[in-house]
C-alpha cells in the first residue's frame, strides 16, 4: 500500500536552515519558526536549526507561560527528534552574553562560534530569519 | 516628578534598555517585563550596567514573565524587586507619569 | 458543529475537532466515533490514549509518520505501520485519532 509521502520524488531534498533570533513569549518569531520546521520535516526536507542572539532563551529549561495565558511550546522542542530534525546549533557567544550554559537548555545542541554558524549557512539550499 | 519607565524588549542586540537607563533621572522607576526580563539576572554582560543604574532609579521585574521564561527567581540581580500584576497595578498608581519603551 | 456529551454542548470547529481541548473526556470519542459510524475498541483506545501522552508531553499532535514510529517503539512492529493504524482510522490516523483524542489537526496535515 502507498502513502501519500511515499509517492514522494526521491531527490528533492533541500537543505533548510532555520535562523531563530527573537527570545519566546514576547514576540510570535519563535513559534511561527517552530510551525514551519514541523511542517517541513513532515515533508523530509534536511533541516538544521540555528539559536542565536535571544534566540537561545527558546531553548532554557523550565519555562512556565501558564501565569501568562500562552502555551508551554518549549516542549515542542523536545519532540523534534521524533520528526528526524537533529541538527540543532546554538551560537556560543550569545550564551555566554546571557549567563546560560548547555545545562541551562532543554534539548541537546551543538554549540559553535560564529565563524562556524557561518560557514554552515554557506552550505544551505534555503535560509529562513526568523 | 517620580517617572515610570517600562521597558518589554530584550536588552541584548538593543538598545532600549540602555538609552532608558541613561534616560531614567534620580528617584525614578524601572519596570521589565516581557523580554526585557532576562536584564534581570545577575550572570548576564548586562548585569553590571542594570546594577549602576540602580543607584539613581528603583528597578523592578515582573514575575510571571520571568516563570514563563524559566528564569529562575533566586538568581534576579539583589536588590530588584520580583512583582506580580497586584505590584504592576501599584507602581503605577504610585507614579506620576509612565514612559513605555516600545 | 457543537456536539452532545453526557448532557453537556461542547464546542466544536468546522472540521469536528474540539475547541478546548480541556472539555475532553472519554465520552467525547465514542460520540465523536458514533457521528462516524466507527465502534472503538480497546486497539482504538490504545492509540487514542497514547495520542493523550504525545500531546502532554509535547503540546502538538503528531505527523502521521511520527505517530507510527513511534507507536512502533512503543507497541511493537506489528502496530507501528500505517497498514494497522489506517485499518483502525480510515480517515486517517493524524485526522480521525487526533480528534477523537480531543488533540488539534497535526500541524502540516492539509
Amino acid at each position: 500500500m502507498s502513502e501519500p509521502w511515499e509517492d514522494e520524488e526521491e531527490g528533492a531534498i533541500k537543505k533548510f536552515m532555520f535562523i531563530n533570533r527573537k527570545a519566546p513569549y514576547g514576540t510570535i518569531y519563535a513559534l511561527e519558526s517552530l510551525e514551519v520546521v514541523l511542517i517541513s520535516a513532515a515533508f523530509d526536507q534536511d533541516v538544521s536549526l540555528v539559536f542565536s542572539d535571544d534566540g537561545v532563551f527558546q531553548l532554557k529549561k523550565d519555562q512556565d507561560p501558564e501565569s501568562i495565558g500562552m502555551k508551554n511550546f518549549s516542549r515542542t522542542y523536545r519532540a523534534l527528534e521524533g520528526y528526524d530534525v537533529e541538527k540543532l546549533y546554538v551560537d556560543k557567544e550569545s550564551m555566554e552574553e546571557r549567563g546560560l550554559t548547555e545545562d541551562d537548555l532543554l534539548v541537546d545542541v551543538e554549540m559553535l562560534s560564529k565563524e562556524e554558524l557561518g560557514n554552515l549557512m554557506n552550505e544551505q539550499d534555503v535560509v529562513l530569519s526568523f | 516628578m517620580a517617572m515610570l519607565h517600562i521597558v518589554n524588549k530584550s536588552a541584548f542586540g538593543n538598545a532600549t534598555l540602555n538609552s532608558c537607563i541613561k534616560t531614567a533621572t534620580q528617584g525614578s522607576s524601572i519596570l521589565l517585563i516581557e523580554d526585557a526580563v532576562y536584564a534581570a539576572m545577575g550572570n548576564t554582560s548586562m548585569a553590571d550596567i542594570v546594577k549602576e543604574a540602580m543607584n539613581k532609579a528603583s528597578i523592578s521585574v515582573l514575575g510571571p514573565d520571568l516563570a514563563a521564561r524559566g528564569m529562575d527567581q533566586s538568581k534576579v540581580i539583589e536588590g530588584i524587586s520580583v512583582i506580580g500584576y497586584d505590584g504592576f497595578v501599584d507602581i503605577v498608581a504610585e507614579t506620576d507619569n509612565v514612559q513605555s519603551w516600545l | 458543529m457543537p456536539i452532545e456529551v453526557n448532557g453537556k454542548t461542547l464546542e466544536t470547529d468546522e472540521e469536528g475537532y474540539l475547541a478546548d481541548l480541556n472539555d475532553w473526556e472519554p465520552a467525547v470519542a465514542e460520540v465523536m466515533a458514533k457521528l462516524e459510524d466507527c465502534e472503538l475498541t480497546d486497539e482504538h483506545w490504545e492509540i487514542i490514549n497514547y495520542l493523550r501522552e504525545y500531546y502532554e508531553e509535547y503540546q502538538i499532535a503528531p505527523a502521521v509518520r511520527v505517530l507510527t514510529k513511534a507507536v512502533g517503539k512503543k507497541m511493537g512492529k506489528d502496530k507501528g505501520n500505517s497498514k494497522y493504524l489506517y485499518g483502525l482510522f480510515p480517515y486517517g490516523p493524524g485526522k480521525q485519532a487526533c480528534k477523537y483524542a480531543g488533540l488539534p489537526k497535526p500541524t502540516g496535515c492539509v
